[in-house]
């Protein structure tokens, strides 16, 4: 697996520096990695920056991870960039909303490295 | 869509909810902090030194917080973050505010009903111990002590019905 840029989007810094940590320790070669606050703070990373993979929480001010998800198709840094969403919100309803939108993967919180490596490395691979 | 009393119907009384937000609590500890807390029957009541809320509204209204004195709260956040407790302080309210909604989102997923159907509020951590916290809820609250690393923390859920 060649190393990857990644957006990482909550409204908890401590969540997002444990959400790289994750990816790190799953063995995630990470060369570059950005971060945002919320879906809006994220589309305007989108505009400058091309990514790999984007890590996504549900719930976040201003604008929420379903509808960032939602926007991502008119964002041409975007395009077939694998989403996967971590949040508390677990139902399945919730799972089914996110993929519905256009999610690749959800990890519910709290969640370990391994959980991480077991969701992105097959989505990062290619696999279905 | 069930109302809370059905929910409760459905689950037993609130009381039978106090194993599941100690599960709830410990799961959270161990996945995120790796780190096992103990119950004592002399848990003491811990420094209020940070309070950390959620919100829940929804087929259940209430707030959950967890509690505690801020030697533990710059632990926990050490603990997350893997950096030591001198560098911890900044990040202990986000930390705290986490580790709160956490616990919040795992015990309303273990049950039957409550994780599409209420939803959490934002966090909000209070710092400092000289307030006094007056709940509307109209039923007795839940609460848990543990010890994390022979630190007293409390975790309670006040219920609207």
């Amino acid at each position: 697996m060649n190393s990857i840029r990644a957006l990482i989007v909550d409204d908890s810094s401590v969540m997002r520096k444990i959400v790289e940590r994750s990816l790190r320790q799953a063995g995630i070669d990470l060369t570059e990695v950005f971060q945002a606050g919320n879906g809006a703070e994220a589309l305007v990373v989108l505009q400058a920056s091309a990514v790999d993979l984007i890590l996504c929480d549900i719930n976040m001010p201003v604008m929420d991870g379903l509808e960032f998800v939602k926007q991502l198709s008119g964002v041409p840094n975007a395009k077939g960039v694998p989403v996967v969403m971590i949040t508390t919100e677990g139902s399945e309803a919730h799972v089914v909303q996110a993929i519905s939108c256009g999610a690749r993967g959800y990890i519910r919180k709290p969640f370990t490295s391994e959980q991480v490596k077991e969701h992105v490395v097959p989505i990062l691979e290619g696999k279905p | 869509m069930k109302s809370a009393k059905e929910l409760q119907a459905a689950n037993g009384s609130h009381e039978n909810w106090v194993p599941l937000l100690e599960v709830a609590t410990r799961e959270v500890f161990e996945l995120m902090l790796s780190c096992h807390l103990t119950t004592s029957a002399t848990a003491e009541e811990p420094r209020r030194d940070v309070t950390a809320m959620v919100g829940l509204a929804g087929q259940l209204c209430g707030v959950l917080s967890v509690c505690c004195a801020e030697k533990a709260a710059i632990r926990m956040t050490s603990l997350m973050l893997g950096v030591t407790v001198d560098k911890a302080g900044p990040e202990m309210a986000d930390a705290l505010g986490e580790i709160s909604n956490m616990v919040a989102g795992n015990f309303k997923n273990k049950i039957a009903g409550l994780g599409d159907g209420c939803m959490l509020s934002p966090p909000t951590v209070i710092t400092g111990s000289n307030y006094d916290l007056h709940s509307l809820a109209d039923s007795p609250g839940l609460q848990v002590r543990m010890l994390f690393e022979d630190m007293p923390i409390e975790i309670t859920l006040q219920i609207h019905s």
